[in-house]
């Protein structure tokens, strides 16, 4: 019985996850990925901002007993990662091996995951240590 | 506040119970607090239930009135909390609430949580609600993982080591042993601790703890009723919030909304971190008792593993924690959790506990929702 996301939910979350766009504050300019309505500092509304993808790692780890659904995949990195313009994500790590407190990292494009043999595949943003 | 005082504490075995349904276990606690308190049954004026995901881990929603039918005590109003494995806590809370605000006289918070029944990747799923589902569950984080961003956050801030975490797991354990309640009351070695099999590195298989089956419960009354009866006395509940995402945080090697909680719950019971004779913290997993003791002043930021590591922890230590065993030993069904907590801190201050701390007169209790976005801290006082 694990979650499933609809395609309706897949579709809503495609400029974040695609394309890593959050949000800027109209009123002070505060950063956000993911995207929010609001501003968490001053509650006035936020309008679309890209993001680069381009970071550094704060703090990593090991998946080695994963959720339903990334059995595939594990053991697999998954890192806490600062991007350039402020926003922390937290993201997989492609070439895991590499991963260190304070490496670089780029965006690449991949698969997340699939919900079950005839379900909605999930894409989305992982990252490699560069 | 109002004097308001725990009055009774029943709790099931803790453990894989496949001949108990949720219900069961529910009712099961509930008849042993209301025993335990002497109060007559039809007293109770309503009921929180505090239950994570009974709908993922049971199909069961609409759970506090089938609790209240369960335990007879139908019509009264019945409420489920959820702010996850803080559910319980907050159950507490909302009963302390109804009391204080004069509404009621006699409440029962229960917890209660059935979450062996699903596979371990579904329970995984399910626990992993408690975290954020587009960004942090969406990627393949579960909660092992996030505890573990935190405690290599903390140990390349602070030092802490793989060996301070697996000691939290081992004097737990060694609490644990003397807990007939417990999920696993047996000890265990550090070697073992420092040699299990790797989850989400740096935390290993006993760092983590278990997924069980179980429920607890307290009756809470007024002062009037309580003082005729067995009570501890409630000096403080308070909760704060973060955000749902680790990664939204503003530092990964705490948790704010425990410092905040437990700011205010000094305050408003009127005692410092020093006054505190015993304590339980929310170890889901062992970095989390390194951050509890800081969070509640019992070392400064950064010395919890060092604290832990000296035996602060342990009965006979500076700072009595997890006495009968904590979330490790014990076990962690989510939703029971808080209230299994504030029910051994009652026990401890009515000196009735399976590993006593002799003349305990201030118990604190700190249950931890998610990865932080919610924490509740609770005070109770011994009967003077």
């Amino acid at each position: 019985m694990p979650h499933r996301s609809a395609v309706a939910t897949e579709w809503r979350l495609k400029k974040g996850r695609y394309a890593m766009t959050g949000s800027e504050c109209k009123a002070c300019r505060e950063l956000y990925f993911p995207a929010r309505l609001l501003c968490r500092k001053c509650r006035n509304e936020t309008i679309e901002r890209g993001f680069s993808g381009n970071g550094k790692i704060v703090t990593y780890t090991t998946i080695s007993s994963p959720p339903a659904g990334f059995e595939e995949y594990a053991p697999y990195g998954v890192a806490l990662i600062k991007l350039d313009e402020g926003p922390i994500v937290a993201g997989q790590i492609v070439n895991e091996e590499e991963m260190g407190m304070g490496k670089r990292v780029a965006p690449v494009f991949r698969r997340l995951n699939q919900d079950g043999e005839a379900g909605v595949i999930h894409y989305g943003t992982k990252f490699e240590v560069v | 506040m109002k004097r308001i005082a725990v009055v009774g504490f029943g709790q099931t075995k803790f453990g894989e119970l496949w001949d108990k349904s949720l219900r069961d276990l529910a009712a099961e606690a509930g008849a042993l607090a209301i025993k335990d308190s002497t109060l007559d049954a039809g007293r109770i004026e309503a009921l929180y239930v505090g239950s994570m995901a009974p709908g993922r881990f049971a199909g069961q929603e609409h759970l506090a009135a089938m609790v209240a039918d369960q335990l007879g005590l139908n019509p009264i109003p019945a409420t489920r909390t959820e702010a996850a494995c803080a559910s319980g806590a907050t159950a507490f809370r909302e009963a302390v609430n109804a009391v204080a605000s004069g509404k009621h006289d006699i409440v029962m918070a229960l917890g209660a949580e059935k979450m062996t029944d699903l596979k371990i990747g579904e329970a995984t799923i399910a626990l992993m609600g408690a975290g954020d589902q587009e960004w942090e569950a969406g990627i393949g984080l579960t909660f092992p993982g996030l505890y573990a961003l935190m405690a290599r956050a903390h140990m390349a801030k602070y030092g802490t080591t793989s060996q301070q975490l697996s000691t939290v797991s081992v004097i737990n354990h060694r609490h644990g042993a003397k807990n007939k309640k417990a999920q696993y009351p047996f000890e265990i070695t550090l070697e073992q601790a420092l040699k299990s099999p790797m989850v989400a590195d740096p935390l290993r298989l006993l760092d983590c703890s278990p997924i069980t089956d179980g429920a607890a419960a307290v009756i809470v009354a007024s002062e009037e009723v309580a003082k005729k009866l067995n009570p501890a006395w409630v000096l403080s509940v308070q909760q704060a919030s973060d955000t749902v995402a680790l990664h939204d945080r503003a530092s990964f090697t705490e948790i704010l909304a425990a410092q905040v909680a437990a700011k205010k719950a000094y305050e408003e019971a009127g005692i410092t971190a020093k006054n505190v004779d015993v304590a339980e913290v929310h170890d889901c997993f062992s970095i989390n008792e390194i951050l509890a003791v800081e969070a509640l002043g019992f070392c400064p930021a950064g010395r919890g593993g060092k604290f832990v590591e000296a035996g602060s922890v342990a009965v006979g230590g500076e700072k009595p924690t997890n006495t009968t065993g904590g979330l490790k030993s014990i076990g962690h069904p989510v939703g029971a959790t808080g209230i299994r907590q504030i029910g051994d801190i009652y026990l401890q201050l009515t000196g009735k506990s399976c590993n006593q701390v002799k003349g305990a007169k201030h118990g604190i209790a700190l249950n931890v929702g998610g990865s932080g976005a919610t924490a509740n801290v609770t005070i109770l006082g011994g009967n003077e």
